[in-house]
């Protein structure tokens, strides 16, 4: 296995697991460095206030994180696609997967949910509607008409 | 039968050794995996659920109002610290040396601790200035997220503690380089989740 050959350690063949990568020295560090500036570009971003525009940082800021997530995959936990003959990535990617659908899923959802909603019902948001707002709504919604025709 | 007893008792000993030996380390690394994407999945929740609750103030403070980034900074560059400590241990185990194996793990402790000692200042804080969990649901879903990494860190460094008993105990045996490796993915994984948290919480908690 040339990932041992590399670091050079004698050790006994039963005594290793063999399809696991552990790294070197040099890649700890590489990992480490790329992650340090990983990290410093986004806090100096948010605290120096370099762009103004908050919805164009917030996905600047994501898109650090998960490249900094890569690197901390690759030279932290040494995920490849060889160890555990590959059941480590396929379990990796499973849960990459369920992880998207949930976040993206819950958000999906959620965003819709104040939707046809009646006006009174949406103060439990939180979100809160101002007292004044609520004969405006009304007048965009037919169905709240149709529901105070029926109580006259 | 009788071929079977014989070969065991006396011809193929070591061939039957390595097989019974191999197959059980490889598959706690998995299994160990395997737990980690599980927990993936917990926080998975956590996250969307402080997604969706996450500006929820209920009139009460705002993310821009209590959190800290220069503390925030301070931890995340601790766990970070931690992980490459952790890293440099696991180097010093594959060339055996107990000594200085011992000597990043309690590195590794102190920068855990530390990390957990400033997070518990934050909370405590908070709490003591009206901003606890029951505030609102923006505050409910940050401790409940930011707790439950915090939780797990504490939890590791237990473990890290137990392991550093057990390798002054026994050495560097086959089990112990194995327990390491274990609490190593775990090490590593907390200081993954906490990208997560400090970007989406913190950071992006800030903004407007």
């Amino acid at each position: 296995m040339s990932a041992h050959t590399e670091h050079g350690h004698g050790h006994h063949d039963h005594d290793e697991h063999d399809s696991h990568d552990h790294g070197s020295f040099k890649s700890y560090m590489l990992g480490f460095i790329l992650a340090v500036i990983l990290t410093a570009i986004p806090f100096w971003l948010v605290m120096g206030n370099v762009i103004p525009k908050s919805s164009t940082l917030g996905v600047v800021l994501l898109v650090f994180a998960a490249m900094q997530m890569v690197v901390h995959v690759v030279y932290f936990l040494h995920l490849n696609a060889r160890s555990e003959n590959g059941w480590n990535m396929l379990a990796f990617i499973f849960t990459g997967t369920l992880l998207f659908i949930v976040m993206s899923g819950s958000l999906w959802v959620m965003y819709h949910l104040n939707h046809n909603m009646m006006p009174g019902m949406m103060d439990t948001t939180g979100e809160g509607m101002k007292p004044g707002d609520g004969q405006h709504d009304m007048k965009n919604m037919p169905a709240m008409h149709d529901m105070k025709n029926m109580e006259q | 039968m009788s071929d079977l007893t014989t070969s065991n008792a006396g011809t193929l000993p070591s061939t039957h050794y390595y097989v019974r030996e191999h197959h059980p380390e490889n598959g706690t690394l998995l299994g160990f995996w395997l737990y980690l994407m599980s927990d993936c999945l917990i926080f998975a929740c956590l996250f969307a659920t402080y997604a969706v609750l996450g500006r929820n103030y209920a009139g009460g403070p705002t993310g821009a109002e209590i959190f800290e980034l220069p503390i925030v900074g301070l931890n995340t560059s601790l766990l970070l610290f931690s992980s490459i400590t952790y890293g440099f241990a696991m180097l010093e185990m594959y060339k055996k040396n107990v000594g200085t194996t011992m000597l990043w793990l309690a590195i590794t402790g102190l920068f855990g601790a530390g990390f957990i000692y400033f997070e518990l200042s934050e909370f405590v804080h908070l709490i003591s200035i009206g901003a606890g969990p029951q505030r609102s649901g923006f505050l409910t879903s940050f401790f409940a997220l930011v707790g439950t990494h915090g939780l797990h860190v504490s939890f590791g460094i237990i473990w890290l503690i137990t392991l550093m008993f057990q390798v002054k105990k026994h050495g560097l045996t086959a089990a112990n380089k194995r327990r390491l490796m274990c609490l190593s993915l775990f090490w590593h994984f907390l200081d993954l989740i906490w990208i997560g948290v400090f970007t989406f919480v913190y950071l992006m908690g800030v903004l407007a």
